[in-house]
């Protein structure tokens, strides 16, 4: 349960945590984007290596990104070995019916491997050195224009923030569940597929149960304190742009540059 | 069954930057048929040193005996229902396991996974409902249609169905109204004498006063005291280091103590109390 790192906030200090979330958030979309610009060695070695400066500036153990890479471990192999077997070519090194094996797509798997390493390491960035809360504060203060349009912002942030508060608050009642019905004889993981599902009943009835009490209790907790929606709501958490952060989207622009450079090189 | 803690550590998070001492080398020795209190501050690692007496939890280091039976770090997640079975736990609020459409399918959840017959599970059904205090009219309805403090009834019930030789209590009355809270640790005192081992973690000093054989105090992951409530609750370093309250009967003979009452060991419970005043008055 607690080895999910992606998406998971890891307390600490350093440069990066100190970017205003917005900034970062909107850098690590751009990144993303960017990341597809790369068309061969130098520029993928090339934004290799700026993230892995990136991890360097934060200061968190290397370790932690690559367990970020587990649960994906299945989809990226399977994207991988897809292009690997399957990419059309004139010269194929190896061919059996369908499959061929060439230069050309192991060249291409290995890029399409490097990729997905670098999004999933710029993304586990964000998400270990901002907290959710951060993040949904950004994505209001992102998405406030659409005020314009009748969107509700307000509220959108309101009920991210709320689903990423309820994340931990349901991992901890799941394990407590899943302890309580393990004292009462219930294995987990131990059976045939059907033994399997039928053992996850006893914990999502119960989880389901205390998740609408617990919601029950927020609305009531937040509307007895006098929780009202709408225009004019001050801000407990100030999000401040300093030139830190100026700075960080000049390196991005420069980022880009370098790389439109290098990939018509 | 006794249980021995033999130099317990557990780290929560083992690899990692978070990593936290839930118990620093832990030697205790749980007494076969005694109740056996656990106080300590919140966060003091009560929860985590009962965890491991069914293998919830596994240490990091050093070993658990209960019974025959010894868990260690590599003891795997296979043949533990045997251990299961033997080892039943109140979890706090224990209302949150309920799950079937009756009752008497709750309670009889645990004995059937453990093995036991439908026509025996069902027995223990009925007779469980009883010994907590409930009616039987009440097996066939849902448990989420119970109040909190009936649901909290069949969820005991549930676990006392396997029949277990011990039952690790964790804050079993927490919220519960006075005279739910006396009924259900009678329950557990009967349970005890009847030759069962009762380990209760609680807040109340009262309850450990008048219910538990032994104590052990826990702080920040270690042990730093057992013995009966009576050396506890006179152990004049625990109480000046606050590390625990004391009992009602304590706290109205400490403030008699500054006037004409002299004790020379602090009575802890009512009747000890009502006593020693007895005694002083008449003797005086």
């Amino acid at each position: 349960m607690n080895k999910l790192i992606l998406g998971r906030y890891l307390p600490g200090d350093s440069l990066l945590y100190r970017l205003d979330p917005r900034g970062k958030f909107l850098i690590t979309f751009y990144f993303i984007g960017i990341v597809f610009l790369a068309n061969n060695v130098a520029s993928y070695g090339f934004l290799l290596l700026f993230v892995l400066f990136a991890v360097y500036l934060s200061k968190i153990n290397l370790g932690f990104f690559l367990r970020g890479l587990r649960p994906m471990f299945w989809l990226i192999l399977f994207t991988v070995v897809l292009q690997m077997f399957f990419t059309p070519s004139q010269h194929p090194l190896w061919s059996f019916g369908i499959l061929t094996l060439s230069k050309e797509g192991l060249v291409i798997s290995a890029y399409i491997f490097v990729r997905f390493v670098l999004i999933i390491f710029v993304s586990t960035l964000l998400t270990l050195t901002t907290t959710p809360i951060e993040i949904s504060d950004s994505i209001e203060s992102i998405l406030k224009p659409l005020k314009a349009i009748k969107f509700p912002v307000t509220q959108v942030a309101l009920m991210l923030s709320i689903a990423l508060r309820f994340v931990p608050l349901l991992i901890d009642e799941t394990t407590k569940i899943m302890d309580a019905q393990r004292a009462r004889g219930v294995d987990f993981g131990e059976g045939g597929l059907i033994k399997r599902i039928k053992s996850f009943v006893p914990i999502l009835i119960p989880l389901f149960v205390s998740s609408f009490s617990i919601a029950y209790d927020l609305a009531i907790a937040m509307e007895s304190r006098g929780y009202k929606d709408g225009e004019g709501r001050s801000k407990y958490r100030v999000l401040s742009w300093s030139t830190r952060d100026t700075v960080a989207a000049i390196v991005m622009l420069l980022i880009t540059v370098i790389l439109l450079f290098i990939r018509s090189y | 069954m006794e249980i021995i803690f033999k130099h317990v550590t557990h780290a929560y998070e083992a690899n990692n930057p978070l990593a936290a001492l839930g118990l620093d080398d832990v030697s205790v020795d749980i007494k076969d048929k005694k109740f056996t209190a656990i106080i300590g501050k919140t966060g003091s690692g009560k929860s985590t040193l009962v965890r491991h007496i069914n293998a919830l939890l596994k240490p990091t280091s050093g070993t658990i005996m209960v019974g025959d039976r010894e868990i260690n770090a590599e003891t795997n997640n296979k043949n533990l229902k045997s251990l299961r079975k033997n080892v039943g736990m109140v979890f706090q609020f224990p209302e949150s396991q309920l799950f079937e459409d009756t009752v008497e399918k709750d309670i009889m959840f645990g004995p059937m996974n453990f093995g036991v017959s439908e026509e025996d599970a069902k027995t223990a059904a009925h007779d469980m409902i009883k010994l907590v205090g409930l009616d039987e009219k009440y097996l066939s309805k849902s448990p989420f249609d119970l109040s909190g403090g009936q649901m909290r009834r069949v969820a005991i019930a549930g676990v006392l169905a396997t029949h277990p030789e011990t039952i690790i209590l964790d804050e079993p009355t927490a919220g519960l109204d006075p005279v739910g809270r006396k009924e259900i640790m009678d329950l557990f005192k009967n349970l005890q004498t009847e030759g069962r081992t009762i380990i209760l973690i609680t807040h109340n000093m009262d309850d450990v006063a008048n219910y538990a054989d032994e104590v052990v105090v826990m702080h920040d992951g270690k042990k730093i005291a057992e013995g009966t409530p009576m050396e506890v609750f006179n152990n004049q370093k625990l109480l000046t280091d606050d590390m625990l309250t004391l009992p009602q009967s304590a706290i109205f003979a400490q403030k008699l103590s500054q006037k004409y009452f002299n004790f020379d060991q602090l009575p802890i419970t009512i009747s000890d109390l009502s006593t020693e005043i007895k005694r002083q008055i008449n003797g005086d």
